[in-house]
């Protein structure tokens, strides 16, 4: 398990890439969603 | 359709006579961006021969685009922009007489003056010709792309700001090939293509560009 | 002549909810399937070893960042061509997803280039193209944001996006010139010369899911504009 986290000392880039791709588009979804609520 | 154009960049040059001082502002912008240069980077003599063709690129491009907001502002205040749009002579046509004008106090005297920069930066005096012809070559296209996002950012707020951050993308090309001609030639190989480049970019943006300056005025006019 | 019946806004509400639920269901199974061969399937990289995997979520971004923008332009264009509000409105929705994945494409390149190739930016062709792009997707959304009139807006947003669609291969090309000119001096940046079919096969999915995102979110989005407009 620790090594998937670890991603072969790549953690950093690996799960800063999916982390802010995951974070940016929930971000997207939440906005919408207020958007779709308030019209 | 030849008279509408040259009644327009007549009008054009009588207003810009008339507020000199705009003109002139706009070409010293140009002159103290190039001069700001040397001071942040340092006056090591082949730094700044080798930044040179970049540096006047960037500071024509910056000085092109400040005095873009003046271009149909004022017409479009006082109801000429409303008689040229009902008016019979092609909007095309009127556009790229005002696009022409615009060139002729704008990047015309840029072509001119540059070379003083050019010393300033040491740039090799066999390259002056080069950095005029692509600059003459370079700016009408300025002025042409320029004059499409002036239409379409006309009577907004941020209007200034706006407008560059539309027009610079679409000028990127033209920075390449402009500063590209003159690192070429300095290097010995010859800058011809991306003058021919350059040329190419001239004639399309002469092309097409007035319609779209036409279309985005008659979109800003409703 | 069934397609002009949706050409209206009305017609077009209830088509637009549906699309949305399915393609949004569609998106997270091929996501999760995407993600899976991503990170259990797909081997490790002989070269780059695990930071490799960054591929999966970069790629397909980047092939969506552009995607978006041909799209965003082609409504524009029938918009502007045949004054169809929904065209205009449909531009206007897809905007903001493609210039999110252009910023996730210039995100994840960031961090795999570091590792890879030593430098969180090396100002190659496609990277530097993809900033441009990213600028002229907020050209478009500045814009549109600054217009206060609907219709007006709708149409100055449309011949900026023609006028982009138009540029983006001309700056593709001076930009691609002008980096073989400067080319850094230890960057190397052919991609492998072939890859292995589960790398492949994954690039595939998320991209797959990356669309079936994009237009769940974009009706979602044209949905909105419908409502707040009357």
């Amino acid at each position: 398990m620790t090594e998937f986290f670890a991603m072969g000392g790549y953690a950093w880039y690996v799960w800063g890439s999916y982390g802010v791709t995951f974070l940016l588009i929930s971000i997207e979804i939440v906005l919408l969603k207020n958007r779709s609520k308030k019209a | 359709m030849l008279d509408a154009a040259r009644c327009v960049v007549v009008r054009d040059l009588l207003v810009a006579w008339r507020r000199r001082s705009d003109v002139a502002t706009a070409l010293l912008f140009f002159v103290i961006v190039a001069s700001l240069f040397p001071l942040g980077v340092g006056a090591e003599p082949n730094l700044l021969r080798a930044i040179a063709p970049g540096v006047i690129w960037v500071a024509a491009l910056l000085s092109s685009m400040l005095s873009l907001g003046r271009l149909f502002a004022a017409d479009h205040a006082d109801g000429t922009l409303e008689q040229m749009l009902l008016g019979a002579a092609p909007l095309g046509v009127i556009a790229a007489a005002k696009a022409f004008a615009h060139w002729l106090v704008s990047g015309l005297p840029l072509a001119l003056i540059a070379p003083l920069i050019a010393l300033q930066y040491d740039l090799p005096s066999s390259l002056y010709g080069m950095l005029a012809l692509s600059l003459l070559l370079g700016t009408p296209v300025l002025s042409l792309l320029g004059a499409i996002g002036a239409a379409l950012t006309l009577g907004l707020r941020g209007g200034g700001v706006l407008l560059s951050l539309l027009v610079l993308p679409l000028y990127v090309p033209v920075l390449i090939m402009g500063a590209g001609s003159l690192e070429m030639a300095a290097a010995g190989m010859g800058g011809q293509g991306q003058l021919l480049l350059h040329g190419a970019m001239l004639v399309v943006a002469a092309a097409f560009a007035p319609w779209a300056i036409s279309a985005a005025l008659r979109i800003s006019s409703e | 002549m069934k397609w002009f019946w949706y050409a209206s806004p009305q017609t077009f509400f209830p088509l637009a909810g549906t699309l949305a639920r399915w393609c949004g269901a569609a998106a997270g199974v091929l996501a999760l399937i995407g993600l899976y061969i991503g990170f259990f399937v797909a081997p490790t990289d002989a070269q780059q070893g695990e930071a490799y995997r960054i591929i999966f979520i970069h790629v397909p971004a980047a092939w969506m960042s552009m995607f978006l923008y041909v799209i965003m332009a082609f409504w524009a264009a029938i918009g502007l061509a045949f004054n169809t509000r929904l065209s205009a409105m449909m531009a206007s929705a897809i905007a903001p997803t493609g210039a999110l994945f252009t910023f996730i494409a210039l995100w994840t390149g960031s961090l795999w280039g570091k590792p890879t190739w030593g430098t969180y930016w090396p100002w190659d062709a496609r990277i530097t193209t993809e900033l441009i792009l990213l600028f002229l997707y907020l050209g478009f959304l500045a814009l549109q944001a600054a217009i206060d009139d609907p219709r007006r807006a709708d149409r100055a947003g449309a011949l900026l996006a023609i006028v982009g669609v138009v540029n983006v291969p001309i700056i593709y090309y001076s930009v691609q010139w002008w980096n073989t000119l400067h080319q850094g001096a230890s960057v190397s940046l052919t991609r492998a010369p072939s890859m292995a079919m589960t790398m492949f096969a994954g690039m595939i999915v998320m991209a797959l899911a990356f669309w079936m995102y994009s237009i769940a979110v974009a009706m979602v989005r044209v949905r909105c504009i419908i409502r707040e407009r009357g």
